[in-house]
């Protein structure tokens, strides 16, 4: 029964909190059209996302979170370090595969965004199983290194929350 | 005064940044590493002047703007799929299947297998 009301309870709350910040100004009569838009949406769109999700651990989402918004910071100040004072000889770009653990295209998604968010890292293609992931390094001398790292602090991670 | 100096400071950041991001298109040598540039240094660099704008509302013109917010939830959205569509097309135009590392499983790189070759194994795949 709540399930058919609410086939996608994340998205009816993002649903609600974009609608917010589109009007930029809270007032009751827009926070009840966000939520009857929040409500309507996920139900017309349920038959293109049958399967929805599950997301339980909602303090592990947040540390995620915070976790990748700093690594962008960081990520910023390694790139444009990389750009203005290594002479081109001295950076070494390579690719690296990645064997993914992960199994629902939700959680790929995400790793595949955050590596392209996080240190001179781009997510270029998936192998056509799903079963790999082909990410460009910008400058590493080790890319097993690189390989180690994007599992243990990201994947882990994903796989806590989606899996 | 503090608040527009602190105003003041992260438009300096974000502009170095943007700066940053585009001096590497120039200087960066082959186009996978080009893509490493705007798709990294101006996240932080529209950032910057996103946090600026809420600071002045708050603080100066005294009315909280929260929309900014909005604007880099779908940054975050779309430079991932464009840096991702950029290196598919990057791929099919001037890679060879053998430059790149093995998949590691009996099937190629999404972008190297053919809609034939794929519709015949996701039919194998049926049958079984």
């Amino acid at each position: 029964m709540l399930r058919k009301i609410l086939p996608h309870p994340f998205l009816t709350l993002s649903l609600i909190v974009v609608w917010q910040m589109l009007v930029n100004k809270l007032t009751l009569g827009n926070l009840a059209l966000g939520t009857i838009l929040g409500l309507i949406i996920p139900v017309i769109t349920s038959p293109y996302w049958p399967n929805r999700p599950s997301l339980r651990n909602l303090p592990r989402i947040i540390e995620y979170v915070a976790l990748v918004l700093w690594d962008i910071c960081v990520a910023n100040v390694q790139v444009a370090y990389i750009i203005l004072f290594k002479s081109n000889a001295d950076t070494h770009p390579a690719w690296v595969r990645i064997p993914l653990d992960l199994n629902t295209p939700e959680a790929i998604t995400m790793l595949a965004g955050t590596i392209t968010m996080t240190p001179g890292t781009i997510s270029s293609d998936l192998s056509a199983d799903g079963q790999s992931l082909l990410v460009h390094c910008l400058d590493a001398p080790d890319p097993d290194a690189v390989r180690d790292e994007i599992k243990a602090r990201y994947e882990r991670r994903l796989k806590e929350i989606f899996e | 005064m503090i608040v527009e100096i602190l105003v003041s400071a992260c438009l300096v950041i974000s502009g170095i940044f943007g700066l940053v991001g585009s001096f590497g298109m120039i200087k960066l040598p082959d186009p996978m590493m080009r893509l490493h540039a705007p798709t990294k240094a101006t996240t932080l660099g529209v950032g910057g002047a996103l946090i600026a704008s809420m600071l002045y509302f708050y603080f100066i013109a005294g009315q909280f703007s929260y929309h900014e917010l909005m604007i880099t939830l779908f940054l975050f959205l779309t430079a991932p799929i464009t840096g991702h569509f950029i290196a598919k097309t990057h791929l099919h135009l001037s890679h060879k299947p053998g430059d790149l590392p093995s998949t590691g499983t009996d099937r190629p790189w999404a972008s190297y297998e053919s809609d034939a070759e794929r519709q015949r194994i996701e039919e194998a795949q049926r049958a079984s």
